[in-house]
């Protein structure tokens, strides 16, 4: 079959990004962090460490939560995306995102896109199931505000379950 | 960070012949340890990027007593492998204990296997003296604050740690690691993979540059045995062990029958503690055995300053997962 090569070093790929097909042309050295906020304009996922540590870029590949900052946006070629953008459904937010504004899961909320998403992914996980075992699964994801306990608040909220 | 040329591998043989030709060429997997010492420190700087992540070289298939992980399989998949929770369950409370889930969803077996150290020194382009880095040029870890590095396998040369839980795991169940070159397939046990630093710390394992790690087949225990997997570190979750310890025990009318001890957050290497398993084997369930194999496990460490606590945390970690798994009351 052999490997794909590309002129120089440029890339060109394919993204579907919250519903959307997007055509791209980048240097390669570009991650899909950059490529969501620079090239897509949606910067709705921010950047926080940028290396791996915080989980501010927190997106979903294929449904499951990854680094945007550390994934190259050429290894995400004819895949789905979802970002912060894509939740809100008809004009409704989605009950994660109803959850966080609800508990004030956040102060500054830099880190809220991040925590949200990967709050949507857990949920997904089946990974709920405890107060403990929501701040496990979600320890990928720092909060310098330290909003740690109504962050947890609203993901039991959004998993229907009530109490501690 | 400079430019490279970005290639997605259309198959094993292609991707070999390309990386194998190619001394500044390298592969990219699931990218946290690739693209983090990359784009971020500066610390490598490959020409060429050829990816792998389309090789069908990921899932798990049981065969009779192995369990064969392709290469690519990341670490949560593995970790959601039923075999794996039911047969080797320690591997699964390692792969858990590890990063965090989006790193574990990138985070491929192959890639944990050939991770680098996190040593601050090796990560941070403006200290002069790594030899990992820089051979010949010192170790700036002997002198400066060290916390998180090794004390087992260690040398004057170079104390970096190998940071995986994972591995911990693996070498304790001989996990052995197939290997694709342009020479053809080799097979390598994981506890001889691993090379100590001794005065070459920039040689880190037996692999020749080209070569694919394309799989890791690991042998499940036997019925009856018991395991777990204990990591003390300075936060509750998401962070590198200071020490950590995988045990697997057979015990019959409180003998112990076979024993698997290997230890994590101390090594520069994976680290199987061969001699504490001897002291283990056909001896009493009991505080005083454990004790005993705790002792032998940490004879003969290399310290500075800012590590010598790890050898008694090490022993304490050690025997408590010892009674964890044996029932053995603490």
């Amino acid at each position: 079959m052999g490997n794909t090569r590309f002129t120089g070093a440029d890339v060109d790929l394919t993204l579907h990004v919250n519903g959307c097909t997007r055509r791209l042309h980048l240097d390669s050295r570009t991650t899909l962090l950059d490529a969501l906020r620079e090239d897509l304009s949606l910067t709705g996922t921010n950047m926080g460490c940028d290396q791996g540590a915080c989980g501010a870029c927190t997106v979903l590949l294929d449904g499951k939560r990854v680094l945007s900052c550390l994934t190259l946006a050429a290894q995400c070629d004819g895949r789905d995306v979802t970002t912060i953008e894509g939740l809100a459904r008809d004009g409704h937010l989605h009950p994660v995102q109803e959850a966080f504004i609800r508990h004030d899961g956040f102060q500054c909320g830099y880190c809220t896109p991040g925590q949200i998403m990967s709050a949507v992914a857990l949920l997904e996980e089946g990974r709920a199931g405890s107060d403990e075992e929501i701040r496990e699964f979600m320890s990928g994801n720092l909060c310098r505000c330290g909003a740690y306990p109504n962050i947890v608040a609203a993901i039991r909220e959004a998993a229907g379950r009530e109490g501690g | 960070m400079r430019p490279f040329e970005y290639v997605r591998a259309g198959d094993v043989a292609s991707a070999v012949a390309l990386v194998s030709a190619d001394p500044q060429a390298q592969y990219l997997a699931g990218g946290t340890t690739q693209l983090d010492l990359m784009l971020k420190d500066g610390v490598i700087a490959p020409e060429r990027l050829v990816d792998i992540t389309g090789l069908p070289l990921s899932g798990v298939t049981r065969r009779e007593d192995t369990l064969c992980v392709g290469a690519l399989t990341t670490m949560e998949a593995l970790a959601a492998d039923p075999t794996v929770a039911g047969q080797i369950p320690f591997l699964r409370e390692a792969l858990l204990a590890g990063a965090s889930p989006q790193l574990r969803n990138m985070a491929t077996i192959g890639g944990n296997l050939l991770q680098r150290t996190r040593c601050r020194y090796f990560r941070d382009r403006e200290v002069t003296a790594c030899n990992k880095r820089a051979p010949g040029s010192g170790c700036a870890a002997l002198r400066g604050p060290a916390r998180m590095h090794a004390i087992l396998g260690a040398s004057e040369h170079c104390i970096a740690l190998h940071p995986s839980d994972l591995c911990v795991a693996l070498v304790a169940l001989d996990a052995v690691v197939d290997i694709e070159g342009t020479g053809g397939r080799r097979s390598v046990p994981l506890t001889e993979f691993y090379v100590l630093p001794g005065d070459r710390p920039d040689i880190e394992n037996v692999l020749e540059h080209g070569e694919l790690l394309t799989r890791v087949r690991i042998p499940l225990l036997p019925a009856g045995a018991r395991s777990g997997y204990l990591k003390v570190r300075d936060r509750a979750s998401y962070e590198f062990a200071l020490t950590s310890a995988a045990a697997a025990l057979l015990i019959e009318d409180g003998t112990i029958v076979q024993a698997r001890l290997a230890l994590g957050g101390v090594g520069t290497v994976p680290w199987r503690a061969l001699e504490a398993e001897e002291i283990l084997s056909d001896a009493p369930a009991t505080g005083r055995t454990f004790r005993a194999a705790a002792q032998v496990a940490l004879r003969d460490p290399f310290t500075v300053p800012g590590t010598a606590f790890k050898v008694e945390l090490a022993q304490r970690t050690i025997i408590r997962i010892l009674r964890t798994v044996s029932g053995a009351p603490s």
